[in-house]
């Protein structure tokens, strides 16, 4: 009953490309159940868990669970390099790294807790997480090696290439 | 020039080419061939071959009955070896992509096993029955849906294109052409008949907020991959996509349903779609910051790039597939815009100094790749053949060298200049910069 308000209103003012009626088949979902599906980060730091962690602490995280893919200090062997390219994007041969290109530090933090370890995503603690954001901002020279990164500090860390991007839309 | 290669000159069967009309230089001609007596003018040449003694034969085929019915068909066996070809990050098998072979395909419609892909953590095997999409954020109410209650739903079905932001960068980017087909070079766009329910029932059977601007749509692989969407698009033309050609996806295109975005670069059409999430302001996931933004020679990117641009490429002949020797052919090419219908496609056979327009194969739709094709009278010497689309906006595509000039070659996404394939005197294919 509560949901039937809406539907009716947009029925007379929206004018998408669909003019389809619903049969109303949701099913309203629990917050808690919300919450748990709900792991997204904003560039505000929304969403950001309890837990810290520094760049010492994650320096042993990054051992055990990053290290085969992207190499010693994140230097991309195997895979995506993740420290250094600073002042490269206007070189032949751009780096495009978390130091270099990425704007916002709190897109860390979401990436590692999605998709993160490649085989084994989802596994880390958020106090490892913190860490692991913590000690890949300290090697790109961003924050101090014992400053600890939590829901506060995160989104308050200014990436160096954050005012490079230009918004093609809207 | 015009008619200067018409005068008598034998084609490789010996006999004097029909008095065909020359549209554009080195051989290009009149588009008519295909409206009207295309099909008999082209075949023509082949018609030799069979002698009467081989005409009599009974071929083994014809002399027992064939194979008995099957529950799911499959190709005939001569052309399994048409095959994508994938390409995965160091350490993994599922990270990464693979490309449709155009040069192998006709039409406009891309088989659904041949439909390119892009993974970020492989392909998950879901179960429908499991499998449930979450819409919540700044809706009146959060709603799960299931795959029984969305096959409930109105659907719509469109045939339209899907191409990956990065598709061609590999060989339009690099300071020199790059050996390979065509669809190892151009091959991370596909075309499909779409099916499914328009997500703007969905968000309004939610109940959207005054504030919501954007959603971000979230993956059920493992990796979870996000990307935001504008709300306006999510409330224009956005699918939930079930059906993918007539049948349920495939799991590697985002089975048991995807979000698809006609015209909207490929990564945004997010598969195995299990969230929505309506936002006021974009994530800033990593795909949409550090991945799909476009770097400029001064060093700032352009974020958010999300239509794809009028493109074309000529698909045979094309690197692989050699001319057996002068005489007629057809070219024949696919033609695409993000921003709407392609108005016409103009092919040139002598490097861009001269153009003809090519006929279009209807239908002509929407965001749909579009088949162009073009008569050719190739006379046996080098020749630099290549295509240029235009879409109903008027966008025309550029030339390499222009994109190159205005973004340089770093920004990695969007590129869509013009193709160029070299023909050589002995018939073989390549691709060259122009």
């Amino acid at each position: 009953m509560i949901r039937s308000l809406p539907i009716i209103l947009c029925a007379g003012l929206c004018s998408g490309a669909f003019a389809q009626e619903s049969p109303n088949l949701g099913v309203p979902a629990d917050p808690e159940e919300v919450a748990a599906w709900d792991i997204d980060i904003g560039p505000d730091g929304a969403g950001l868990p309890a837990g810290a962690g520094t760049a010492l602490e994650g320096e042993a995280v990054y051992a055990i669970q990053c290290l085969t893919c992207h190499g010693p200090e994140g230097n991309g062997q195997l895979n995506d390099v993740l420290v250094g390219g600073h002042g490269s994007l206007t070189n032949p041969a751009p780096v495009k790294t978390i130091g270099s290109f990425w704007p916002y530090a709190t897109t860390i933090f979401d990436y590692i807790r999605r998709s993160m370890p490649y085989l084994t995503p989802r596994t880390l603690s958020d106090d490892e997480i913190y860490a692991l954001t913590a000690y890949l901002l300290y090697l790109n020279g961003i924050i101090a090696e014992d400053e600890a990164m939590d829901a506060e500090a995160l989104p308050a860390v200014v990436m160096p290439n954050r005012d490079n991007f230009i918004l093609a839309y809207p | 020039m015009q008619g200067a290669f018409m005068a008598n000159r034998k084609s490789a069967s010996g006999r004097k080419p029909r008095n065909l009309e020359q549209v554009a230089g080195n051989g290009l001609l009149h588009r008519r061939l295909f409206l009207t007596r295309g099909a008999a003018a082209l075949g023509a040449g082949s018609l030799g071959l069979l002698t009467a003694a081989r005409a009599q034969e009974l071929p083994p085929w014809m002399r027992i009955p064939g194979a008995p019915m099957t529950g799911h068909g499959r190709r005939a066996r001569y052309e399994e070896h048409i095959q994508r070809l994938t390409t995965s990050a160091p350490g993994t098998d599922g990270s990464g992509g693979s490309r449709t072979p155009l040069e192998a395909l006709e039409g406009m419609i891309t088989p659904s096993g041949l439909h390119f892909e892009r993974h970020h953590s492989g392909v998950p095997d879901i179960d429908p029955d499991a499998h449930r999409l979450l819409i919540h954020g700044l809706v009146d109410q959060a709603l799960f849906f299931d795959m029984d209650a969305l096959s409930r739903y109105p659907m719509v079905s469109r045939i339209q294109f899907i191409e990956c932001s990065g598709n061609s960068r590999l060989t339009g980017l690099a300071p020199e052409p790059v050996s390979g087909t065509c669809g190892e070079l151009h091959g991370l766009v596909s075309c499909s008949e779409w099916t499914g329910v328009p997500l703007s029932i969905l968000l309004d059977e939610a109940g959207l907020d005054p504030s919501a601007h954007w959603i971000l749509a979230e993956g059920a692989d493992a990796a979870a991959m996000t990307r935001s969407v504008p709300l306006a698009k999510a409330m224009d033309d956005a699918l939930l996509a079930i059906y993918q050609n007539g049948e349920r996806l495939r799991p590697e295109n985002g089975y048991p349903v995807r979000l698809f975005l006609p015209g909207y670069e490929g990564n945004m059409s997010v598969k195995w779609l299990r969230r929505i999430k309506v936002t006021a302001a974009p994530m800033m996931t990593r795909e949409e910051t550090s991945k799909y933004t476009d770097l400029l020679p001064d060093g700032r990117s352009l974020m958010f790039t999300f239509p794809m641009d009028v493109k074309s490429v000529i698909t045979s002949p094309s690197p692989g597939l050699e001319l057996a020797g002068p005489g007629l052919y057809q070219i024949s090419g696919m033609a695409w815009s993000g921003l709407g219908r392609v108005a016409r496609v103009e092919v040139s056979a002598d490097g861009g100094t001269s153009w003809a327009e090519a006929a279009l194969t209807e239908p002509v739709l929407d965001k749909a790749v579009t088949r162009f094709r073009m008569a050719w009278r190739w006379n046996g010497a080098p020749a630099v053949i290549m295509s240029r689309a235009v879409d109903e906006t008027g966008a025309v595509q550029p030339a390499r060298d222009a994109i190159i000039a205005a973004k340089g070659v770093n920004f990695a996404y969007h590129y869509n200049g013009i193709q160029a394939w070299r023909v050589g005197a002995d018939g073989q294919v390549v691709n060259i910069h122009v």
